[in-house]
């Protein structure tokens, strides 16, 4: 707490912090996911600097909002927020992947402060989010649960499984945030095996669906705010973002899923990032 | 056996004894699914803890969860055919300070949620009661594809996992009851078919501690779930040959109680184990490990060998597939003979 909430800029200057924060991570690791961590950079920032009920002093606060990265190989964008955000130090950040570290390659709510849920498996975060949202509701607690799911891995069967329930049981305070960069590890999505149509998929399956622009700050932080505020079922926010957003050569490149830059292209990366945010 | 201070038993009910001797056992009146057992627990425990909460997977008509259902239904939730699903919500309940019983059968339990159960549950060590009905041949007219002839192995092969496999109605009801008190994941294995009460009440039942059920000097049969009735049998019907055979319930496969296991070794030096579980990596291979490390004697498995087995009546099952009271008597001989070999 003891934080103010923070301008549509000063949320656009945070997510340039975080997407520098995580190619230095990524390049220092030598090792991880620069694709769908930018891709989702901007839609993490606005939770977490925004919109989310949360004490960084106070991470296992019963009555706070959960938040879990179901795409968790996109992890390095968590740390960078939750870093930013002062949950731990940032020269934590450094140890990324490495031997001892708090921060493991996949999410591990055991390792690191501030994460809700372990994550990796893809798939379960959306399920586990659920539980969370079902408790809450019992208990007549009115945190609200977000979960980030990938378009890769929308063609989980189980992300399906949590679909309907989350509509059997109505959950207003489940909100889910699909990151539709369209691209997966091998291929397109649309090629290798096409999710469309998503939106009236989320909609066949009765849920509350918004579409925005995943690089939109404003957008963002309306379809959030919405999405608490909409009690009739859960929301799913069709987020369209671009992976490797921010960097020239990442962009919408399949190869930089699951690849970390070199020295060169990390200073190249830094400073389109960093002129980026300046326009 | 109060009043009888030669009987060899421990928590055995006399009227039970008396039918182990005569091999009617099955004929005993008093027999439940430990499914049905493992649903009464629950109404108990869902009164004393309101942490508590039942989540289901469309079968809990068949495993008597509904009985929970109707009686606490704000903490009772249908998944419907989707166990995945199921396995990963209530590893989210369980962050929040819930104590899921996630109800499904063996096969389903074990494999189709197998990555929920290993990345969401035990992973994170999280505190979900797995419970699985239909172990081993259990669902015997249901076929392999309703046979978990392979949860013990798996679930015990998990980091941080325990693994409960009770023998009867009375120690099924127990094990619901020691998982709820163990913090962390526990993964319960029941049985589909009726098995007999053999277990008084009083029977000490706590996780990781095998119980000797019966005393012995001549060798050890260790069984588990299912089987420790057979075995019991077993154990009745060498007595009739003069030999004196102990008999262990091993109801907790993991964290397994080694001392028990190697006091018997030492004390018998023969030992047997018995499992409705293929032959690979369940008791056996338990018992094994621990024997070779520490105290080689002979030994023998009694289990599923490499293959699946197939409808039919479970008592014929288990007779066909070499897991019966004759298999493991006949066992038990062969590792006294070698024993006495080797003297």
């Amino acid at each position: 707490m003891a934080h103010s909430i923070m301008t549509i800029e000063e949320l656009e200057a945070m997510a340039v912090t975080i997407r520098c924060d995580i190619i230095e991570m990524i390049t220092t690791a030598n090792a991880g996911h620069p694709g769908g961590s930018l891709s989702a950079a901007d839609i993490v920032t606005a939770l977490y600097f925004r919109v989310m009920r949360i004490d960084p002093k106070n991470p296992d606060w019963p009555d706070r909002d959960r938040f879990i990265l179901s795409k968790g190989h996109a992890c390095p964008v968590w740390y960078a927020a939750l870093a930013e955000r002062g949950y731990y130090d940032k020269a934590h950040l450094g140890t990324l992947r490495q031997l001892n570290s708090i921060l493991q390659g996949h999410p591990d709510m055991n390792k690191t402060p501030g994460i809700d849920m372990t994550a990796g498996s893809l798939g379960h975060g959306l399920s586990a989010g659920l539980g969370m949202a079902l408790s809450g509701r019992m208990r007549k607690k009115d945190y609200h649960v977000w979960i980030i799911i990938g378009d890769g891995e929308s063609q989980e069967g189980s992300i399906w499984e949590a679909a309907m329930s989350g509509a059997k049981w109505k959950l207003d305070n489940l909100t889910a945030i699909l990151d539709h960069n369209n691209l997966q590890n091998d291929d397109c999505v649309d090629t290798e095996m096409p999710i469309e149509p998503v939106a009236d998929k989320w909609r066949a399956f009765n849920w509350h669906v918004l579409e925005i622009d995943g690089h939109d700050m404003e957008a963002i932080v309306e379809a959030l705010e919405g999405a608490k505020t909409f009690k009739e079922g859960p929301t799913i926010i069709i987020a369209h973002t671009i992976k490797g957003k921010g960097v020239s050569f990442m962009e919408n490149v399949v190869d930089w899923h699951g690849k970390a830059p070199c020295k060169e292209e990390a200073i190249q990366a830094l400073e389109e990032i960093r002129r980026c945010g300046c326009e | 056996m109060s009043n009888n201070k030669k009987s060899p038993y421990r928590h055995v009910r006399s009227d039970i004894v008396q039918l182990l001797a005569t091999g009617e056992v099955f004929t005993s009146r008093d027999q439940q699914p430990t499914r049905y057992s493992y649903a009464e627990a629950l109404l108990e425990l869902g009164e004393r803890n309101p942490d508590v909460v039942v989540l289901d997977a469309d079968v809990s008509k068949s495993m008597h969860t509904h009985n929970f259902a109707k009686k606490f239904p704000r903490r009772s939730f249908n998944f419907g055919i989707a166990e995945q699903n199921m396995m990963a919500a209530a590893a989210g309940m369980a962050t929040t300070g819930l104590i899921p019983y996630a109800s499904t059968y063996a096969v389903f339990a074990s494999m189709r949620a197998l990555d929920q159960v290993r990345n969401s549950i035990h992973y994170p060590q999280l505190n979900v009661k797995i419970a699985a009905s239909h172990g081993g041949l259990t669902p015997g007219p249901d076929g392999v594809t309703h046979q978990g002839q392979e949860d013990l192995s798996i679930m015990r092969s998990i980091a941080h996992s325990t693994v409960i496999a009770p023998a009867d109605p009375p120690t099924a009801k127990l094990a619901v009851w020691a998982a709820a008190e163990w913090e962390g994941p526990v993964y319960l294995s029941f049985t589909r078919d009726p098995v007999p009460v053999i277990f008084d009440m009083d029977y000490p039942f706590e996780i990781g501690k095998a119980v000797t059920v019966r005393d012995g000097t001549d060798a050890t049969i260790i069984a588990i779930r299912d089987l420790v009735v057979q075995a019991l049998i077993a154990a009745e019907r060498l007595a009739s040959k003069g030999l004196s055979v102990r008999v262990i319930d091993c109801h907790t496969l993991k964290p397994l109680d080694v001392d028990a296991i190697l006091k018997a070794a030492r004390e018998t030096g023969a030992i047997v184990t018995a499992e409705d579980n293929i032959f690979y990596g369940g008791l056996g291979s338990a018992v094994a490990e621990v024997l070779v490390e520490n105290h080689p004697i002979p030994m023998k498995r009694v289990g599923i060998r490499d293959t699946f087995a197939e409808s039919g009546p479970y008592l014929a099952l288990i007779k066909k597939y070499g897991l019966s009271e004759e298999h493991i008597a006949k066992a038990a001989e062969e590792v006294i003979v070698r024993k006495r070999a080797s003297l």
